[in-house]
């Protein structure tokens, strides 16, 4: 009954049924079971994907497991997907496809998609549309159109290990994994009662300040992004409308990612970076690669809701004085 | 690769460099070669395959092509810049 009462409170929240509600072990969990529950519902259409390659990693493990063919959809500099993209990425395949891929937003770049133009362009195709929607839940109202939409509730404020699997009632969703007898037959195991009405309750409270809080937000990063502009051989990062509010990236010329984030660290300031330097693997983030910016030198900052204007006055003043500083080290 | 001259008037073997050091070298010597001089620079890190055309759209340089690259000890690309101011 309280399950019911969290799933009842999550599907107003988020504008769904309470049916199509299913509380999953993780947003990866959630992510990998819609995603490969669709394609099979989809399995007697066909087997190719259309994705974009800025999705999250979560996407393309689940796509590379199941070793369908995938086919991926171009984007620009800003990271946005452009229907006519899509359509094209469609028309130059021979083979049907079973399903279209495109997250809501992008938790490195920022930049949001036109994830219900791109799902009312495919459902002209009758193409089912998954979005991954675990950037953008809980700060931003969910696009409409798609088949299946997975969240993550540590994202808009909720516990760690919770996920949300939305799956349409209209959508051809089949179980990808060994069926678990039990009420809600898309996730298996007795579900974390306690997590779930956590869950609901971040939700509902994220949302009902999501919207001053996002305000304030994107203010402050659209100051961030108007004074990086001007940095010489600063590149700032995704889509200058259509973003995250509180996500902002930048890569810079003839730095190491590693020794820009330590660097800004020993300010006091803590960010992410998609530089190849700052992983273990040498790869660098396949989401900048796939938008074609550079990837060294990239620092990503993600506002917290507290985030003051002293605090981005500070960061301001000392990213330009640590950036010469790490150039002057290599004579430029 | 078609427009690719035979020889460059630079050429840089970054080979065993990793990023952000194959761009580093280019942004250090890349004035030294004239206007519509070409550069070719042979590296294996794999962000260069991205950062080398970023680097040349944010310094306003022509990016001609790149070709893959296989020597004694590895794999890599070549890249082909014609320098533009």
């Amino acid at each position: 009954m309280i399950l019911d009462n969290a799933r009842e409170v999550t599907a107003e929240c988020l504008d769904v049924r309470a049916d199509e509600v299913t509380f999953t072990s993780s947003g990866t969990d959630a992510v990998h079971r819609g995603l490969l529950g669709l394609h099979r519902g989809r399995a007697r259409i066909g087997s190719r994907v259309l994705l974009p390659g800025v999705e999250h990693s979560s996407v393309l493990h689940a796509l590379d497991w199941t070793g369908a063919p995938c086919t991926e959809i171009p984007v620009p500099l800003t990271g946005r997907v452009r229907v006519a993209d899509v359509l094209a990425a469609r028309e130059a395949q021979q083979d049907p496809v079973a399903l279209a891929v495109l997250q809501t937003g992008n938790h490195e770049v920022g930049t949001l998609q036109p994830v219900a133009e791109v799902a009312a362009a495919l459902a002209d195709l009758d193409i089912p549309l998954f979005t991954d929607a675990c950037a953008t839940m809980g700060r931003l109202p969910l696009p409409g159109g798609w088949a299946v939409a997975a969240g993550s509730a540590h994202k808009f404020g909720g516990p760690a290990g919770i996920g949300l699997l939305l799956v349409r009632n209209r959508a051809r969703w089949r179980n990808p994994f060994p069926t678990d007898d039990r009420l809600d037959v898309r996730t298996s195991g007795f579900e974390n009662v306690p997590a779930a009405l956590a869950t609901a309750a971040a939700l509902r409270a994220s949302l009902a300040e999501a919207e001053t809080v996002g305000a304030r937000q994107r203010a402050l990063v659209e100051r961030i992004r108007a004074v990086a502009a001007t940095w010489p051989d600063v590149e700032v990062v995704g889509d200058p409308d259509e973003r995250l509010p509180h996500v902002l990236t930048f890569s810079a010329l003839y730095v190491d990612g590693e020794a820009l984030v330590d660097a800004l660290e020993r300010e006091g300031f803590s960010v992410g970076s998609g530089s190849a330097c700052t992983a273990s693997t040498l790869t660098p983030s396949h989401v900048l690669a796939a938008m074609g910016v550079l990837t060294h030198g990239n620092v990503r900052i993600g506002l917290e809701p507290g985030t003051t204007d002293d605090q981005v006055d500070r960061f301001l003043a000392v990213v330009p004085r640590v950036l010469a500083e790490l150039r002057a080290r290599v004579g430029l | 690769m078609s427009g690719v001259p035979a020889k460059a008037d630079l050429e840089l073997d970054c080979l065993g460099l990793l990023c952000p050091f194959p761009v580093i070298v280019l942004g250090q010597r890349y004035r030294g070669v004239k206007v519509g001089g070409t550069i070719a620079i042979l590296a294996d890190d794999e962000a260069a395959r991205v950062d080398i055309p970023a680097w040349c759209r944010m310094r306003g340089q022509e990016f001609l092509g790149e070709e893959p690259w296989i020597g004694p000890n590895g794999h890599g690309h070549r890249f082909w810049i014609r320098v533009c101011e």
